[in-house]
């Protein structure tokens, strides 16, 4: 059931910025909300649909629009996109539900613990608690970003990246928390691994998850 | 389809490319293709292909390949001394290739990837749209690896207009691969810099790290500070300039991540990223602070280029 017009929150103020001269950064909001979320979702649907426009990647709460210079300058582009953004988005439906085991065994658990003041394996409970929500997938493929991650486990990235993540490792950074699918570089604090595969290459699209599904995480010891 | 070239010696690192698999950027897959677009369409154009078709990216060094078929080549961007039957041919230039030649390289003079097309295209394995290899999935062009001894390369169709060799690009319509200066566009959190490093991002020399691959290049040299807060991750483009904490540059190249959470405080624009698309590790370079206007002007004065190639083969 759609909520009473009145609780709606206000369309969001957006934010143009240049990403070179042929992509723009379109800001929703800086706050990791499903309802931003949901927007930008909308407006990367919304958007694709132009012509002047070749990809348009919905982030947490915000898109990211590559476009045709010959057909669109940033200035033509950036008030069309303000104009779509305005517009209410479509109702979300519920997304897919998956349970991933997890053994919490990851090379920073210790770490992580120590500085949260926690026990490992007070972290692994904390985190295999919540449903979270896929907000976008990307960075390598097979990724995805989820969250919220509770604030008992907020931590920054790490300051200098990992060359080399192993794949099926389990991560956190600040309010958010993934699955390295394949092994890649990557800054974020390793608790964990699974066996699940999360990157599908002979499928399209190649990957299990997509914006908008829900993720469970349970203790495993395989 | 037939077997046109056979690799004696595949060289440091080579693989088939075409213009990469934006559509599935969405699906957390890198758009790939050429590093240096503007030498791979060049080198398809010279041979009567689309610009689409794809072509071998030579790294550091060339191959050793052996013509099976009569065929016409051009091979463009990095200069690595092409030969034929041990004899030295020019770059930008449409060549006959008999059966029993062999296309041999010298040493690296300028630039850091070479590209060479074969008329009728280079055919590989397609993987979402695109023939370009992905490493990391093991997926697109030679099976997804990079070439070996022993390979065959076909060509994906029949040359599409009767391949006349000569065709050339005058040296002034090519891009200038010595000058590492990339221009590039303020980025989104260029305001996370403070003043000191502004002034370094455009002013200072930065170096290509050891760690340098498609994906991207870390760079060396002055250590960037960025304030506030994480960000939430975002879609990225090739050219971004992202900055993590510890202050370390990273230019995303044709592999690069999709999305990314660390400030982008710049943008090397689509006219630079060919010349990017040539450095290697030790290479000086220097960013530029342009406008959008001059990157379009420099924009469509690589696209006239090309068009000129066009008009020629007409």
């Amino acid at each position: 059931m759609p909520p009473p017009r009145s609780s709606r929150p206000p369309a969001p103020r957006v934010r143009i910025h240049a990403l070179g001269d042929t992509a723009l950064l379109a800001e929703l909001g800086t706050r990791l909300d499903t309802a931003l979320n949901t927007r930008a979702i909308a407006l990367a649907a919304a958007l694709k649909k132009r012509r002047d426009v070749r990809q348009a990647i919905a982030g947490y709460a915000s898109v990211t629009v590559h476009f045709d210079p010959e057909q669109a300058t940033p200035d033509s582009l950036g008030a069309a996109i303000k104009r779509l953004a305005a517009k209410r988005p479509p109702m979300a439906e519920p997304g897919r539900l998956h349970r991933i085991p997890v053994i919490y065994r990851g090379p920073d658990l210790e770490e992580v613990a120590e500085k949260l003041k926690l026990t490992p394996q007070r972290v692994a409970e904390i985190h295999s608690r919540p449903i979270y929500r896929v907000f976008l997938v990307g960075f390598v493929p097979g990724w995805a970003y989820m969250g919220p991650l509770p604030e008992e486990l907020e931590l920054q990235r790490r300051h200098v990246p990992r060359t080399l993540v192993p794949a099926g490792s389990v991560a956190i950074a600040g309010r958010q928390t993934g699955i390295y699918p394949l092994p890649s570089p990557g800054g974020w604090h390793l608790i964990g691994s699974t066996s699940v595969k999360l990157f599908l290459p002979d499928r399209d699209p190649p990957c299990l998850f997509r914006a908008g599904d829900r993720v469970k995480f349970f203790a495993s010891t395989t | 389809m037939k077997a046109v070239l056979r690799v004696v010696e595949p060289g440091l690192f080579t693989t088939v490319q075409d213009l990469g698999r934006p559509n599935a950027i969405a699906a957390g897959v890198p758009p790939g293709g050429a590093m240096d677009r503007f030498a791979h369409r060049a080198a398809n154009l010279l041979v009567g292909n689309a610009e689409i078709d794809a072509t071998l990216e030579c790294t550091l060094s060339g191959p050793h390949l052996r013509a099976e078929h009569a065929c016409i080549v051009a091979i463009t961007g990095a200069d690595f001394e092409p030969r034929i039957n041990g004899t030295q041919v020019a770059n930008w230039t449409g060549i006959f290739v008999s059966p029993g030649d062999r296309l041999t390289f010298g040493a690296r003079r300028a630039g850091g990837r070479a590209y060479i097309a074969v008329a009728g295209g280079l055919e590989g394995d397609r993987w979402l749209g695109s023939a370009s290899t992905n490493l990391m999935a093991a997926r697109g062009g030679m099976h997804g690896r990079n070439l070996k001894a022993g390979d065959q390369l076909t060509t994906a169709r029949e040359a599409s207009r009767p391949a006349v060799s000569g065709h050339h690009l005058p040296e002034r319509l090519r891009p200038r691969y010595t000058d590492h200066t990339l221009f590039a566009i303020a980025g989104p959190h260029i305001k996370r810099l403070d003043a000191e490093s502004r002034r370094l991002l455009f002013g200072a020399t930065f170096n290509v790290s050891r760690e340098a691959d498609r994906m991207g290049y870390r760079l060396d040299g002055p250590r960037l500070a960025t304030s506030g807060d994480e960000l939430l991750s975002f879609g990225l483009a090739a050219g971004a300039i992202q900055v993590p904490r510890a202050g370390q540059p990273i230019l995303l190249m044709a592999d690069h991540q999709t999305a990314g959470g660390y400030p982008v405080v710049a943008t090397v624009v689509s006219a630079s990223l060919q010349v990017a698309g040539q450095l290697v590790p030790g290479d000086e370079l220097r960013f530029a602070e342009v406008t959008i206007e001059r990157a379009r002007q420099m924009r469509q004065s690589q696209a006239a280029a090309l068009d000129s190639l066009r008009d020629d083969l007409r």
